[in-house]
């Protein structure tokens, strides 16, 4: 029991926690003063929605190997779907949002059932019609507005509602992530063929990480509707999901951490670049090419970084300036 | 049935187009297994350069040749720089790459060019031939583009089956370290497939501006993944199939906008593609490949 509740409050755990208090206070209070104007206020929601975005994509592209770029029609799904429930039946936000992002994993499982047959280029071109036809649907959706889009949708998402989410969807992933089932998917990655010999239902899992990943990204769909007061379908389109696809894939397939760091510091690239639409597009461009071609696992690859793992780092540079020697005793 | 026939002549011209560029995608994908994303955004660059000449006082032909040639030299290039370093990389790697490239010649093109759309010179006056007492129109510039795709096919055939490079490209995309073995100069025909591939999608831009009168740096994208979908229906590698897929997939849309649903014509080449996807993955002509342990 007291091996336990060590695990439990670990230094690390304990770290986080108050490193993540002390983040949710400290903008709450910049916020509520005036401090944090709205400038910063909507590059600060649209980080903790791109983060949302790319950690939901890293479990089915990074963590089981599978390329979907059709992701923004599931964050579509999730912003319609939410903001049918509070502007047009007038339920409350939370229920939006449930009610989102559960239309999101439905969404998730009918793409996957069919198109999870499919390998590499294949799947990821279904995925990719998959996100256009959703976006055509909802075009030819009178109820929703069409090609107008959807307005007047009342601004719900503060910072409470979307720190919490994001805190909760990271940590959710990131357990996922070592649990048996995301070993699991993990091992799809790493060989499909081994891991199915080993006992691992393939599809089962590759279902599992589509709907997760499909359920976040409603998420991040319904928090998004109800910070801009409108949708329209066009903000869904192939190049929403390119954008996601770079952070995941800058930060490492496979490394949530990655995934958070590329998304902030692409999000903060982008907010001052937003005069030159075209330069964004072509430094993201570039940037994924370079990265592919110096660094094709991106920028941690499929590592997390931890503050057990600076730790570790500075102990092993402290022992190595005295010349202990003893790196070996070093994980 | 006067509508039918109408929507069929359109769609013939129009899937001239997808089968055009289809085909690059799919002799790229048949020798290097990738989807070239780049491949839409070829065709946009043949559009500008045929565009140029033509305002240049360029007379069709000599703007066509000259469009082909600088995309070729275009393909060449982009395969050397961006897939070239990869070619043993993880699939995930290149197809990002590929997407990156297409990303940098639209939003580059736009950067150089202005995202407006620009209008193509009036290369061939209008000519329409009415049938049925006037209840099927053919334009001239249908026939154009019919009668050009017609011609660069029996070239292609002909130089695939026909000449030694054409030769070598088959043998590569069967089997790459053999051919290599038979000392084959695999990374000559790698671009060479580039270059004919993307010859091909420039002609199929300057016959869009021809047939369309506008052109615009993000004219690709949809061209491009529609002729994908055209190449995966047809059987992906597979150079019949390409200009098969393409013919059936203009056909099917020229019908769906004849009978109302314009709005949906975007929608109905994806579903055709997953439809193809989960019941026949090889597509119409290709054969299905076992997978080994």
């Amino acid at each position: 029991m007291t091996e336990m509740l060590k695990q439990y409050f670990k230094m690390s755990n304990i770290l986080v926690t108050v490193a993540i208090l002390v983040l949710f206070v400290l903008v709450n209070v910049g916020i509520e003063t005036g401090y944090i104007d709205d400038y910063y206020k909507l590059n600060l929601f649209l980080i903790c929605i791109n983060i949302i975005l790319a950690v939901s994509l890293n479990i089915i592209n990074g963590m089981t190997g599978q390329f979907s770029i059709g992701h923004a029609g599931f964050m579509a799904i999730g912003a319609y779907g939410s903001a049918i429930m509070t502007l047009k039946l007038g339920y409350p936000f939370a229920v939006g949002i449930i009610v989102g992002a559960v239309a999101a994993a439905l969404c998730g499982i009918l793409v996957g059932l069919p198109t999870l047959r499919l390998k590499g280029d294949y799947l990821a071109i279904a995925t990719l019609g998959f996100g256009e036809i959703i976006r055509v649907v909802i075009l030819n959706i009178d109820y929703v507005g069409g090609a107008a889009g959807l307005n007047g949708i009342s601004q719900y998402t503060d910072w409470p509602w979307i720190f919490s989410l994001t805190v909760i969807t990271v940590l959710v992933i990131k357990n996922f992530m070592t649990s048996t089932h995301g070993r699991a998917c993990i091992s799809i990655r790493e060989n499909e063929i081994a891991a199915e010999t080993m006992g691992i239902d393939i599809t089962r899992y590759k279902v599992i990480a589509f709907t997760m990943g499909a359920f976040f990204a409603g998420v991040a769909g319904a928090l998004h509707a109800h910070y801009f007061y409108t949708i329209q379908p066009t903000t869904f389109g192939f190049l929403k999901s390119f954008d996601i696809l770079v952070y995941v894939v800058l930060g490492g397939l496979g490394s949530m951490t990655g995934s958070v760091i590329a998304a902030t510091g692409l999000t903060i690239l982008s907010a001052y670049l937003q005069d030159y639409a075209e330069l964004r597009m072509v430094i993201y461009s570039l940037l994924l090419i370079v990265v592919m071609l110096v660094r094709p696992q991106g920028l941690l690859g499929t590592a997390e970084l931890s503050f057990d793992g600076i730790r570790r780092f500075f102990a092993r540079q402290t022992g190595k300036g005295r010349g202990a020697g003893n790196d070996s005793a070093v994980g | 049935m006067d509508v039918f026939i109408q929507q069929l002549i359109n769609g013939l011209s129009l899937g001239s187009i997808y089968a055009l560029i289809a085909l690059g995608y799919t002799m790229v994908y048949g020798i290097i297994r990738l989807i070239n994303f780049a491949h839409g955004d070829v065709y946009m660059v043949g559009a500008y350069v045929g565009f140029w000449a033509t305002t240049q006082g360029w007379g069709f032909l000599p703007a066509l040749v000259l469009s082909m040639v600088v995309s070729a030299i275009l393909g060449v290039v982009i395969e050397r720089l961006a897939y070239r370093r990869l070619r043993n990389s993880p699939k995930i790697a290149v197809l990002i790459t590929a997407i990156g490239v297409s990303f940098l010649l639209e939003n580059g093109g736009v950067l150089a060019l202005g995202a407006k759309i620009r209008t193509f010179p009036n290369v061939f006056p209008e000519v329409q031939y009415h049938f049925f007492n006037g209840a099927v129109v053919i334009t001239n510039r249908q026939l154009v583009i019919m009668v050009v795709t017609t011609l660069l096919m029996l070239l292609l055939q002909y130089v695939v089956h026909k000449t030694k490079t054409g030769k070598a490209m088959r043998a590569v995309s069967h089997d790459t370290q053999a051919a290599m073995l038979m000392g084959i100069n695999v990374d000559n025909t790698i671009s060479a497939t580039f270059a004919i591939g993307s010859a091909l999608a420039a002609a199929a831009g300057v016959l869009v501006g021809i047939y369309y009168n506008a052109i615009n740096p993000y004219m690709g994208i949809m061209p491009g993944l529609k002729a994908f979908v055209a190449a995966v229906v047809g059987g992906i590698g597979v150079i019949p199939g390409a200009f098969v897929g393409g013919i059936s997939l203009g056909v099917i849309e020229a019908l769906v906008s004849g009978y109302g649903q314009s709005l949906y014509r975007d929608a109905v080449a994806f579903a055709l593609l997953i439809i193809i996807l989960i019941v026949k993955p090889s597509g119409l002509f290709g054969s299905n490949v076992r997978e080994k342990v």
